[in-house]
């Protein structure tokens, strides 16, 4: 036995209070009376039934985030855990959110959570990531058996069959599924290589999507290294996922269509670039060509060959010119010629022999007989005339005659 | 050809848009222009063939009894 000192008892009883799982994290009902808000922000009220009460406060700050605000009177549900305030050995009801009554557990539960991760700033824009416009590969978290895992393939098939896909196998209902999509979501960051994660699976009751209400999956949502696309449900379905993820679908098949392209599209670009490929090259080598034409032009007018053409012609005047003074100068040539032999003719003996002159040589020597003092009786001579020749002997003396 | 096989899609479109674009704005020798142009058309058919062959590819991850972590063919279940 021991004797214990007042405090120590007062914090026992609560040490033994905060750990007590019911009590830890409660949703209590009951009406509303003696509502205040102190001057210091905090609130302060009581909850009772037909039999009892407990006193209950929230502190300012989770005051502040609170849009529903009670009145005394009212019937409320609020969601806290039990705790003492040990200056006064109280016990209290600790609240950190209040909904009007008649609203559904788990729809109390989805708007605390939705309340409590939005303060946290999970659900901010800033922290939302663009997708990637082609994604190699896709990490989709969703059930092997799931007909949203058919339309999601279905779609990516139809509309992009050029990206891999990683399936990462959960439950997606019941207490083990948000563990189970924590580890997936993991799995994928670190094993998969992948560009984007689709969480999915089709539409259900606000309990049948439950697991993705889970606070723990919202937070692997938000810690995911590579952008997350939720998918959970139809239109209308909104889950905490939802909030966290990066892009929200309103349905499985919608997210599959956000992370890729179509690829009709793509073939449409395709053949749209190459039509402008086409035709950007005919107009350069069109525009080329007409440089050419140009350049063409000027080279002829300026080309050489019209330089060849007008030697040519100037070789050709030329060799003219030298032509005539040569045949000129050899008809001259041939005229002389023709006088000379002519004079020669003249000088010819044969036309005086044949006038009846004669040519008198001395036969001793030689000696043409120009005079009677070449001449004595005895000599013998030789007479030329102009068809023959005969020898005669000088039987008397020369006689002179005087031609004058 | 195993250059070809190593350019995925995304790597090639997007080449076919840039020498588009380089060609469009022009004022280039009609050696390169040229040299672009052919490079265009391997890339246009490249793009039409990886489109015309994709075929989805489905894997599973798979978690081994002692954490290991492996990826494996998906097969679906009737």
């Amino acid at each position: 036995m021991n004797i214990y000192r007042v405090s120590e008892v007062n914090s026992h009883i609560r040490f033994i209070l905060e750990g007590d799982p019911t009590l830890s994290d409660l949703w209590l009902q009951g009406e509303v009376s003696n509502f205040t808000r102190a001057t210091s922000g905090h609130l302060y009220f009581t909850l009772k039934d037909e039999k009892a009460q407990i006193s209950c406060v929230m502190w300012r700050s989770l005051a502040a985030r609170q849009e529903y605000l009670p009145q005394s009177g009212q019937a409320i549900v609020a969601h806290g855990h039990i705790s003492v305030y040990e200056v006064q050995g109280r016990y209290q009801f600790y609240v950190d959110d209040i909904q009007p009554a008649g609203v559904g557990l788990l729809h109390l539960e989805y708007e605390r959570r939705k309340k409590e991760l939005e303060a946290e700033g999970l659900f901010a824009e800033e922290l939302k990531r663009p997708l990637p416009p082609f994604p190699k590969r896709i990490g989709i978290v969703t059930s092997r058996v799931a007909a949203a895992l058919r339309d999601v393939l279905h779609v990516l098939n139809r509309r992009y069959p050029l990206v891999e896909v990683i399936l990462a196998p959960t439950m997606v209902q019941g207490n083990e599924a948000p563990p189970q999509i924590v580890q997936a979501i993991r799995a994928l960051n670190e094993h998969a290589d992948v560009d984007l994660i689709i969480v999915t699976r089709g539409g259900g009751s606000l309990e049948d999507l439950w697991a993705f209400n889970d606070v723990d999956v919202a937070r692997a949502i938000a810690a995911s290294s590579v952008p997350v696309v939720s998918g959970v449900g139809h239109e209308t379905d909104f889950t905490i996922a939802d909030f966290v993820a990066d892009v929200r679908a309103p349905t499985p098949s919608a997210a599959a269509e956000i992370c890729v392209p179509d690829m009709r599209e793509l073939q449409e670009g395709v053949k749209w670039q190459r039509d402008r490929l086409v035709q950007e090259v005919r107009s350069i080598i069109a525009d080329r060509r007409v440089v050419l034409r140009e350049d063409s032009l000027m080279l002829q007018r300026y080309s050489p060959q019209t330089k060849v053409t007008h030697y040519r012609q100037r070789v050709d005047e030329l060799w003219q010119t030298a032509t005539l003074h040569m045949e000129h100068r050899l008809a001259m040539n041939r005229e002389r010629l023709k006088g000379l032999c002519l004079r020669l003719d003249s000088l010819s003996p044969a036309s005086t022999l044949e006038r009846g002159y004669a040519i008198v040589q001395r036969s001793d020597d030689g000696d043409v007989v120009r005079s009677i003092r070449q001449i004595r009786t005895g000599d013998r001579i030789d007479v030329r005339v102009h068809d023959g020749k005969f020898r005669a002997d000088v039987d008397r003396e020369p006689e002179r005659i005087s031609y004058v | 050809m195993s250059e070809n096989q190593e350019l995925i899609f995304e790597k090639a479109y997007e080449q076919l848009g840039e020498i588009v674009k380089k060609l469009e704005e022009g004022e280039l020798p009609l050696d390169e222009s040229m040299a672009l142009f052919e490079e265009g058309m391997r890339l246009e058919r490249l793009c039409e063939q990886r489109l015309d062959q994709a075929e989805l590819k489905i894997s599973e991850l798979i978690r081994r009894e002692g954490g290991a972590v492996d990826i494996e063919p998906f097969e679906a279940e009737e």
